[in-house]
């Protein structure tokens, strides 16, 4: 700026007579505001939306997460195990006819325990209709006898199941079949329609960002309009721009997810000091005991990273479309 | 510099908002772009900056066809343009040092490198004062010097102004005037739009007059 710089004693003048500034102070060292305004009631309405809907997707891919481990354990336990039951007939001995079938089990290979369920066990178990005080002898109540089996070398049930039959009067095997699979297709459908519920969740979440963020770009439109006439490349502009959109992200989404976890881990807590109360019981014996684990963790840590950048690229775009639309909207021909 | 072959505009199926333009700005010329409201004047200026297609002509800007201007040439030629709007576009959030400094922060510079031009150009247009202070507490006239200031802080080789006295009192109109003078004898050509005939008649310069979108140009 060579001429025109040169100071004009008219120009420096001070309108209201106040001392002019000295050289020294005006050329000090100033901090530069960021080029995007940082508090805007557009970006605080953002970042309470992303909050919430963080949260609400967190919530439910933990849940999917939950209900997906407390099915597949169900599928898992009953696998592992199945019963051998023992009629009493008249003229035999049951008590040795439990001892015979705890025998041909035992020598089969895929077995990994054999435990007969004590009479104080069967007692428990028949009290809710039978009441308690009464004599499992004088009653025609069958023994049962639960085995363990591998999961990965299960036994030869039909030749188990044979044996039994032709050499202890009574026994006969249930290995859960019927169960197992009533089960298997629960687990699959309950699987099935969480990741639907979640698929669902996470296009109203995008759905919902995207609307938010270009809302609050709205009221960016005229930085964008003087940071192009200025001759701001668009890359310089959109990255301006989708940095801070990507801090906005990142703090609706990190609170949205953290309190998610807190979320659950409220409830696991929750669960865990009232095991006694049936409630609790039936919440646990759908999700389990609210422990995500690594899954639940790396997921929402995924989807608080997803967010933000949802979030960035959206206003990415919006600037991208709208110095497009700056150039071209002109171009009316 | 710049020049215009046979350029008119129209906006969709509308009739012609400019038609069969064809003049020069040349090096460190001056002149008012005038003619009523609706005349078409911003649509030129928007032509002259390069944010307006014609919808049929030849624009030439620094010796390129602006047809061949591709989206990533235009920061570049824009540049070389600088631009006074008649609403100033002031950014609120930043002060008047940083609004002025702006094409050179978007540039890369390191602030370091320019301070003192930017505090130069402030004291120039009799803004120094008034270096921290933030846009929404300035007074028209200060918005219309700070927005001059900022579209010469590059050095540009052509100033565009719309209506830059618009809203201005005639002795502070004049004083723009002289600033836009005096950068015009340090070699930039200078366009101002405007319909203030008082101002145009205190200095001798071209005129370029658009009426019902044809232009008459008065040496």
């Amino acid at each position: 700026m060579p001429e025109r710089k040169k100071s004009d004693p008219q120009q420096d003048k001070v309108p209201d007579g106040k001392q002019p500034v000295s050289d020294e102070e005006l050329l000090r060292d100033r901090s530069f505001h960021s080029i995007v305004p940082q508090d805007s009631i557009a970006g605080s309405a953002l970042v309470l939306v992303i909050a919430i809907m963080a949260f609400l997707a967190s919530l439910t891919l933990s849940a999917v997460v939950l209900v997906n481990d407390t099915a597949r354990g169900w599928q898992s336990d009953i696998a592992r195990e199945v019963t051998v039951q023992v009629r009493p007939i008249d003229g035999v001995d049951i008590t040795q006819s439990v001892i015979s079938a705890r025998q041909i089990v035992g020598k089969f290979s895929g077995v990994e325990a054999v435990s007969v369920v004590a009479d104080e066990n069967l007692q428990l178990m028949l009290q809710p209709w039978l009441g308690s005080g009464f004599d499992l002898d004088q009653l025609p109540v069958p023994r049962l006898i639960s085995v363990r089996v591998s999961r990965t070398n299960p036994p030869d049930y039909v030749a188990m199941a044979a044996e039994l039959t032709q050499k202890v009067p009574g026994a006969s095997l249930d290995n859960h079949r019927a169960w197992l699979d009533r089960l298997n297709t629960m687990a699959r459908t309950t699987i099935v329609v969480g990741i639907l519920v979640f698929a669902l969740m996470m296009a109203a979440t995008v759905l919902t960002v995207v609307f938010a963020t270009r809302g609050a770009m709205a009221g960016n439109r005229h930085i964008i309009e003087v940071l192009h006439f200025v001759g701001a490349e668009r890359a310089y502009i959109a990255g301006q721009f989708q940095k801070h959109f990507l801090l906005l992200g990142l703090k609706g989404a990190l609170a949205g997810g953290v309190l998610a976890i807190i979320a659950l881990a409220f409830f696991g807590a929750w669960v865990r000091g009232n095991e006694a109360d049936p409630s609790a019981e039936q919440v646990t014996a759908f999700f389990g005991t609210f422990s995500v684990g690594l899954a639940g963790y790396v997921g929402t840590g995924m989807l608080i990273f997803f967010i933000a950048m949802l979030t960035a690229i959206t206003s990415r775009l919006t600037v991208f479309r709208h110095v497009g639309t700056l150039d071209q909207s002109a171009v009316e021909t | 510099m710049i020049r215009f072959e046979d350029v008119g505009v129209r906006y969709g199926s509308g009739k012609d908002v400019l038609r069969d333009l064809t003049f020069d700005i040349k090096p460190a010329s001056f002149q008012f772009l005038t003619g009523p409201s609706g005349a078409g004047k911003t649509s030129l200026l928007r032509l002259l900056f390069l944010s307006l297609q014609p919808s049929r002509g030849k624009i030439t800007v620094f010796g390129r066809d602006a047809d061949s201007l591709s989206q990533t040439d235009l920061p570049g030629i824009r540049r070389r343009i600088g631009i006074v709007f008649q609403d100033f576009r002031l950014l609120d959030h930043l002060t008047l040092y940083e609004n002025v400094a702006l094409p050179l922060r978007v540039r890369g510079y390191e602030e370091s490198g320019y301070r003192r031009d930017v505090i130069d150009l402030l004291k120039w247009v009799g803004l120094a004062e008034r270096v921290d202070a933030f846009p929404p507490i300035l007074s028209g006239g200060e918005k219309q010097r700070a927005a001059i200031a900022r579209a010469l802080i590059d050095q540009p080789e052509v100033l565009l102004a719309d209506e830059p006295t618009g809203n201005l009192d005639p002795s502070l109109a004049r004083r723009l005037l002289r600033l836009f003078v005096e950068l015009n004898r340090t070699g930039t050509s200078v366009v101002i739009a405007t319909h203030d005939l008082d101002l145009m008649d205190q200095i001798s310069a071209r005129r370029m007059v658009l009426n019902e979108g044809r232009m008459q140009i008065y040496a």
